[in-house]
């Protein structure tokens, strides 16, 4: 048996975190909440390729306060088995040997659940390594889940035990801690990113949101590219200095954009009738939306240039206006996790790694919490650039 | 016959003083012994305006009268001081029309018919067709705006633009192509302040970003000493030069006009009176004024200070060569404006007022504030500043965050990304200039719109350097805390405070002058 927080199914509980979730805080951790602190029977690692972790540290992401504030869109309850316990930014310590791994290895986990963890014939996405795009994430010996976290037969980070099959892990390079480690998976996720921006030299970018998945974005864009200008949109004075020490050219505030870019890249800025909407003519090369609200996609969308890119890696929300994608003719493309193969040919969690052993990185794990403080610990996520903190993670050890 | 200037020292038995503080005023009690600096009274004014223009045409200084230099056939080009001055605007007809039209009939009469006339604006924002209408006069205007006769000058028109060569300090001189092309130029000016007329003119308001960039930079205007004596102005030195290139190529009459420090009628007549000669009327119209002003809402209250027209009468009209008419020009102005102040304080107090050259029926945003104070009426002394050097200069205004996106956008762009960087006139010269300079949204806006030009706000930056280079302290009294901190300023509630605020510098028993303007002043400090 161990100590698990699960996400169970209970549709007035989602509704009612959809309704106040994400504006009352105290309210979505408290009774509105889908989630509870349960003794559960731990994941099995029954079949070849599988071994079980004891997660050290597991992160908070904002697709795991989505879930909980019940902002995830309906779209994903087809790839989700519950009840689960999420948490898929973990590093753990192997509690059985895993193949070439012996016991104890310190690992992070790639949590996207492909066709080799789950025993099928190679799908074309993980034929050619672009593991994050499998199409068999609901079939196999492992109940339907499109990553650890959100599958009912693996476990999550949230909890004392995970399984996690070979192909998911990479071992930890020693003299590297753990709250460094914890981070390699969002990270891992920024490179992916970063090279799907596809910035050409000199090129300038946008990324507009500096929380963890902004300020990682940030970062890659600035070790893996040769973009030029990078303008960083954040809200709070701790995001604005991050920002810059990630590698961002200059820093806005969210009501700033649209004169920060067109100052920065010469565009012309028009208004449109009655909603005293903007847009610019001209504008960055690349957007990268890291938050997923529609103010900030209509935002990226609005001040990317003719033929420009717009990458959406936050999870993204209803509701925007697609007109400058067709004006404009903007090329729109998602990230989602982290591939195998990335166009650098090497797997993202590698280049994660190494990112996460050099970079300035000290001090974003801003908060651990116990499990049993689960109330707090998502509260503090929930508000966490206001209170100067990157990323908010679970002791699993302490709990 | 008109009072001079006069200094008075504040005793026990002076009242509370008027202080204009942006769209209002207060009343401030000052320290004892303060020495406050009036204006003179309104010089006397011309009777007969248009027959002293006629005067000045048929008789001018050097020059052949007008009549003969006119001719049928010739190219005639007009231009004129744009609407940043006189400030406040003056009450209709104005000047500039007057001399106008007088010039016009003459053209008619030598049988001249290639006339155009010439906002000369340079950098500033183009004047609407009404802003127009209202400088030039309804029969101007109708004849000659629907053909395109009548124009804003566009320093962006790079087809319409000659350069006329360089000085012999390498300074461009670049002006408009149809003024440089012209048998004879007349420029029509307004001379309210020193600062304005003589060479600067021609070779500054008919002059492109390429010329104006050799003046107009922060090393120039910190050795300006003082803007209102052309013979102590870097910047002025620069622009005689350019004159004297100009005028080698274009054949230049100039007219100009002097005006009385008449400004304020009507009900808000206090204004021009020293408090204690108020009379019962004065003090009631004081009061109502004040109270009006403190329950109108905000727009009521700009509409109300956008509205005033000033009375101003003629003081003199002079034409012919720049050079003698511009010593003409000038012995008028000082003898409306000098006021002699014995020595310089340590602490300077300046109110300032609702309009500036640059935001006449707009808004006075934090940097125009911060030029008018520090640049325009701090700069508004002859031989000395009034505040010794490393003193301390304390401001009224409430300096709130307000632009005009219309008016000002490249302002609001410098405010939030170039002061956040650096507030040193020459780091941002060297860093931001070229940019905004260059930017082509606001040179798009200049031209099409009615924007100031992108680098106006960098114009005004430097234009306060020779008061941020001399003085120790700037203290801004009722102003938005944040708005000034962000010019680098700091923010008093009163003017206890405030000197509180600076007595590390200046002791706890400073010396203090208070520039008692508007009306225009000039401190002639020895």
């Amino acid at each position: 048996m161990m100590l698990a927080l699960e996400m169970y199914r209970s549709p007035a509980k989602y509704l009612a975190a959809k309704a106040v979730g994400g504006r009352i805080p105290g309210v979505l951790t408290g009774p509105a909440a889908p989630l509870r602190l349960v003794t559960i029977n731990e994941p099995k690692a029954e079949r070849e390729g599988w071994a079980r972790i004891r997660p050290i540290l597991s992160g908070i992401c904002g697709s795991d306060l989505g879930m909980v504030t019940g902002s995830t869109k309906l779209y994903f309850s087809a790839v989700v088995s519950m009840p689960f316990v999420p948490g898929h930014e973990i590093v753990g310590e192997l509690l059985d040997d895993c193949e070439d791994l012996p016991k104890g290895t310190r690992v992070v986990m790639d949590s996207v659940l492909t066709c080799a963890a789950r025993g099928v014939e190679p799908c074309e996405g993980c034929v050619s390594g672009n593991t994050n795009r499998c199409d068999r994430i609901t079939v196999g010996h492992v109940a339907p889940g499109l990553q650890t976290g959100f599958c009912r037969d693996t476990g999550g980070g949230w909890g004392n035990l995970v399984v996690a099959h070979r192909s998911q892990l990479y071992a930890v390079p020693d003299g590297m801690s753990d709250e460094r480690a914890v981070l390699v998976e969002p990270l891992a996720g920024a490179v992916h990113a970063a090279l799907r921006a596809k910035v050409q030299p000199g090129q300038s970018v946008l990324v507009s949101g500096a929380g963890a998945v902004g300020l990682f974005t940030t970062l890659a864009l600035r070790e893996l590219t040769q973009a030029g200008r990078i303008t960083v949109v954040a809200k709070h004075a701790k995001q604005r200095e991050l920002a810059r020490a990630f590698g961002a050219s200059d820093v806005v505030a969210p009501d700033e954009v649209f004169r920060g870019v067109r100052r920065s890249t010469g565009a012309f800025r028009l208004k449109q009738d009655f909603s005293g909407g903007e847009f610019l003519l001209g504008g960055v090369d690349v957007a990268v939306d890291a938050v997923g609200s529609k103010n900030s996609i209509d935002t990226v969308l609005r001040v990317t240039k003719a033929g420009g890119r717009v990458v959406l890696s936050g999870m993204p929300a209803s509701g925007a206006d697609l007109s400058p994608v067709w004006f404009r003719e903007l090329e729109v493309t998602g990230t989602y996790a982290s591939a195998r193969e990335e166009p650098n040919g090497r797997p993202a969690f590698e280049t994660a790694l190494e990112l996460a052993g050099r970079a300035p990185l000290d001090g974003i794990v801003g908060a651990r919490y116990p499990l049993y403080r689960w109330r707090e610990a998502l509260d503090h996520a929930h508000s966490a650039g206001r209170l100067g903190t990157v990323k908010v993670a679970f002791d699993v050890r302490a709990s | 016959m008109a009072r001079p200037g006069f200094v008075l020292e504040v005793d026990d038995r002076t009242p509370p003083l008027i202080v204009h503080n942006g769209e209002g005023f207060l009343l401030e009690r000052f320290p004892l012994g303060t020495r406050v600096v009036y204006p003179p009274e309104a010089l006397p004014a011309v009777r007969d305006v248009d027959e002293a223009i006629q005067n000045a045409l048929l008789n001018p200084i050097e020059s052949e009268p007008l009549p003969e230099l006119l001719r049928p056939g010739m190219r005639l080009t007009i231009a004129f001081d744009d609407i940043s001055l006189p400030l406040p605007p003056m009450k209709k007809p104005d000047i500039r029309q007057r001399v106008i039209e007088a010039v016009l009939e003459l053209a008619a009469q030598a049988g001249v018919d290639d006339v155009e006339l010439i906002s000369a604006n340079a950098l500033h924002r183009r004047l609407t067709p009404n802003e127009l209408r209202d400088i030039v006069g309804e029969r101007v205007f109708r004849s000659f705006f629907p053909d395109g006769k009548l124009y804003n000058f566009d320093a962006e028109d790079r087809d319409n633009l000659t350069h006329l060569g360089q000085t012999r300090h390498g300074e461009d001189v670049e002006i408009s192509k149809r003024a440089a092309e012209s048998d004879l130029l007349v420029y029509v000016n307004v001379n309210l302040v020193a600062m304005d007329g003589g060479h600067k003119s021609t070779s500054i308001g008919l002059a492109s970003y390429k010329s104006l960039k050799h003046h107009h930079n922060s090393q120039t205007m910190i050795h300006s000493r003082s803007f209102m004596d052309h013979k102590a102005s870097k910047m002025h030195h620069s622009a005689w030069r350019m004159g004297e290139v100009l005028t080698e190529h274009v054949k230049v009459f100039q007219i100009e006009t002097t005006l009385s420090n008449d400004i304020f009628g009507g009900p808000i007549e206090f204004l021009q009176k020293r408090e204690w000669e108020w009379s019962l009327k004065d003090q009631a119209s004081m009061l109502g004024t004040k109270r009006a002003l403190a329950a109108a809402p905000a727009k009521v209250r700009h509409k109300i200070f956008t509205d005033v027209r000033a009375n101003y009468g003629l003081t003199g009209v002079n034409a012919g060569a720049i050079e003698p008419v511009h010593e003409k020009t000038l012995e008028m102005v000082h003898r409306q404006h000098l006021v002699e102040v014995q020595g310089q304080a340590d602490v300077g107090v300046i109110g300032v007022p609702y309009l500036g050259p640059y935001n006449v029926n707009s808004v006075m945003n934090p940097i125009l504030a911060a030029c008018m104070g520090m640049g325009y009426h701090f700069n508004s002394y002859r031989g000395n500043p009034i505040v010794r050097k490393d003193g301390a200069l304390i401001l009224y205004h409430p300096v709130p965050y307000e632009f005009s996106q219309l008016h000002h956008p490249s302002y609001v762009d410098f405010f939030e990304e170039v002061l956040a960087e650096s507030t040193d006139p020459a780091t941002i010269e060297a860093k931001f200039e070229k940019q905004y300079a260059e930017d082509p949204w606001y040179i798009h806006l200049y031209r099409t719109s009615y924007a100031y030009h992108g680098v106006h706000p960098f114009y005004m930056w430097y234009w306060i350097s020779h008061c941020l280079d001399h003085c120790g302290d700037v203290v801004w009294v009722g102003a938005n805390r944040k708005t000034v901190e962000r010019m680098g300023f700091r923010s008093a509630s009163t003017l206890q405070d405030a000197l509180e605020m600076v007595s590390h510098s200046v002791g706890r028993s400073p010396s203090i002058t208070y520039l008692h303007n508007p009306p225009h002043l000039i401190a002639d400090v020895r």
